[in-house]
């Protein structure tokens, strides 16, 4: 394995108390990668972004992050080391406008910190750079609006926009497709090709036709261990996939 | 969309650049222009203090409306800046430092942000019901220890000094109440447009993302302590300002200023006025120190009566009177005033009626509680006996019908208060 690799995973653990729920994941995603971790409901798909993006400690193994170690660092410290998440529940600023939202997204990465000195309104770059995120999300006739006021399916592209406006080079999106209708997802989709154009790409997603269509490779996890990492085409066929995941999913319907 | 932002949900202000610096010269004229319309002594006194308090009501609200932090404390801040300022004010009369009695209250500021980094940095580490309680703490601490050392805090009875000291800069001693409102103003004036300015900044707009949704700001490259922090420091600074300024104000300091009740005062100020709205405790501060100045000097149950006028607030609007006021704004700029107008006018008139049976009511038990018997009591101006029947009679129609018709008013304003708010809100779909 080099260690090139975007996110590295080393026999990757995570219990909650004596309830293990990831069992020893080791994963390397390659920069510019479009990988999808896919799974049947409570396999630790969540689990591992949470690890992956801090918000929960790892109980053993380690993940690397653009070849650094980054397994103890907490969640804005790898924000800052370039790796950005959303959420599978909406989780945006309520009371802040859609531009308001997108701004304060970016404003760590631009370098403005914790000042208290500059009135945001003259830092042209944020500005500019919120203003074109909005654009690119499609919310500007929006763009005064209070987050907590827009659809569902607009506070789902908000979520990815907040996600994306820093700039991230790793962006780990969780089920951004959830709870939409078909044609919200087409654009959905389009949305997150549009914006994760040369990233690295890591998603969770229930939805095969995004996952196929969206994937250059594809993770399997069941019962926190990944038992397949391949190709579409690959992954379509094995049969121990389909055995666990795929023909749970047929047989539901 | 959840509960809390409909209540909260409020039209946003946005003044443009022309617009703002008319704001802020009207303000600064009006503030000028004050004590030449109100020019007795009380009225100073009144003001003065209302200045005073808008400083520290922002102040607070720095950490409850825009960082989201509910603070039980916050008197320590402008307390203990308080304390230092009147030393301050006796080491200039001792000659010991050389510093102009208009500065003073930077002292203050400066000591409200040394504590707020001291005691903040271990109290923003968390947020919600942790940091409240920390506050509450850390204030009943401060409180204990300005009784134990009373070398510095003076005791029961606190640390006087006189104003009148150093040399008069410009001719002003700050002798005359009216040179002191003057020095109020300014520095309300000054750490007003201060206080507004932070908002606009990148830790101003990441302090309402910390209170919106703390747990998205780490992910989004901010660390939520720091922010926090931050501003409770910065809101520290100026709670010092207002009490630097009521040291030179009332020339004493004594332990309650840095006590519960004291806080209290600057949650419920905050609150009262509308913690949503930058401008709210402005309105909640001039309408708190009026309760604590003014109507305590005309009746023994003015604590009753703001505590009524609080849950009122907390009930009907708990936005505050800043967020009723916007509402009403959109309301009229919409072209819906004219439906209005009329049960405006009826809750009032009913409200007011209803307002003196209760008010006859609540004087006459208080007069009966402290004589014993009852005797003569002033109402409004009217010298009623609270040991006969009669007043109580009439108190408990007037109460009564009053009452009543209060109720058929309100609803009534409210029918058409829902009226107009849905046709606003198809009319933006």
């Amino acid at each position: 394995m080099t260690s090139s690799a975007a996110i590295e995973l080393r026999d990757v653990h995570k219990s909650f108390g004596k309830t293990p729920i990831i069992c020893g994941v080791t994963l390397a995603i390659a920069k510019g990668e479009r990988h999808a971790i896919i799974g049947p409901n409570g396999a630790g798909k969540s689990t591992l972004f949470n690890l992956i993006s801090g918000r929960f400690p790892v109980t053993s193994g380690s993940i690397l992050l653009n070849g650094a170690d980054a397994t103890h660092l907490r969640p804005f410290e790898i924000n800052r080391r370039g790796l950005s998440r959303s959420f599978q529940i909406t989780n945006i600023f309520h009371r802040m406008s859609v531009f308001e939202n997108l701004r304060c997204a970016l404003l760590w990465a631009l370098g403005y910190k914790y000042s208290f000195w500059r009135p945001v309104a003259r830092l042209r770059d944020a500005n500019d750079r919120a203003e074109q995120i909005l654009e690119s999300i499609g919310l500007q006739r929006r763009r005064d609006t209070f987050a907590g006021l827009l659809s569902y399916a607009e506070q789902r592209a908000l979520e990815i926009g907040i996600t994306i406006a820093g700039g991230a080079d790793v962006i780990l999106l969780d089920e951004p497709t959830a709870g939409m209708n078909r044609s919200e997802t087409a654009q959905a989709v389009a949305l997150i090709r549009r914006v994760t154009e040369s990233k690295t790409l890591v998603m969770v997603e229930h939805d095969m036709s995004v996952v196929f269509g969206l994937a250059d490779r594809i993770s399997v996890l069941v019962y926190g261990e990944v038992i397949a990492t391949d190709v579409p085409g690959a992954i379509r066929s094995n049969c121990a996939v389909q055995e666990a995941y795929l023909g749970h999913e047929a047989a539901a319907h | 969309m959840s509960a809390a932002l409909k209540s909260g949900e409020v039209p946003k202000f946005r003044p443009t650049n022309v617009g703002r610096y008319a704001l802020w010269g009207g303000f600064a004229l009006v503030l000028a222009a004050l004590p030449l319309v109100f020019k007795q002594g009380f009225a100073i006194t009144i003001m003065s203090q209302m200045g005073i308090f808008i400083i520290a009501a922002l102040s607070y609200n720095m950490l409850l409306g825009q960082t989201g932090l509910l603070s039980f404390g916050h008197a320590v801040y402008s307390g203990l800046g308080a304390y230092f300022a009147i030393h301050t004010l006796n080491w200039i009369a001792a000659g010991k430092i050389l510093l102009p009695v208009a500065l003073v209250p930077l002292v203050g500021g400066l000591v409200g942000l040394v504590f707020a980094i001291l005691f903040g940095y271990i109290t923003t580490k968390k947020a919600g019901t942790t940091f409240a309680m920390i506050t509450l703490g850390i204030g009943e601490m401060v409180f204990a220890a300005s009784l134990i050392f009373p070398s510095f805090f003076g005791g029961e009875g606190g640390i006087s000094a006189n104003r009148v000291v150093g040399e008069p800069f410009l001719g002003l001693t700050y002798g005359p109440a009216v040179q002191v409102y003057y020095l109020i103003a300014t520095w309300t004036l000054v750490a007003m447009i201060a206080m507004l300015a932070l908002t606009q900044t990148p830790l101003g707009r990441l302090a309402n993302a910390v209170r919106d949704n703390p747990e998205r700001v780490e992910f989004i490259g901010y660390n939520t302590h720091m922010v926090r922090f931050m501003m409770f420091a910065l809101s520290g600074f100026f709670a010092g300002i207002a009490g630097g300024l009521s040291a030179i104000n009332f020339e004493i300091v004594s332990a309650e200023s840095v006590g519960a009740q004291r806080s209290g005062g600057m949650l419920v100020a905050a609150y009262i006025g509308g913690v949503g709205v930058f401008f709210g405790p402005v309105i909640g501060a001039i309408i708190f120190t009026f309760f604590v100045v003014a109507i305590s000097n005309m009746t023994k149950a003015w604590l009753l009566y703001l505590g009524l006028f609080f849950v009122a607030i907390v009930m009907v609007a708990p936005g505050g009177i800043a967020s009723v006021v916007l509402m009403n704004l959109r309301v009229w700029k919409a072209g819906f005033m004219n439906w209005l107008w009329k049960p405006y006018a009826a809750v009032l008139a009913t409200g007011l009626i209803a307002l003196v049976g209760f008010v006859m009511v609540v004087e006459m038990t208080y007069k009966i509680s402290d004589s014993g018997t009852g005797g003569k009591v002033s109402v409004f101006g009217v010298q009623i006996d609270a040991g006969t029947q009669t007043p109580w009679i009439v108190a408990a129609v007037v109460l009564t019908i009053g009452g009543f018709l209060y109720r058929r008013a309100w609803l009534a304003l409210k029918r058409k208060w829902d009226e107009i708010q849905v046709l606003l809100q198809t009319r933006s779909l």
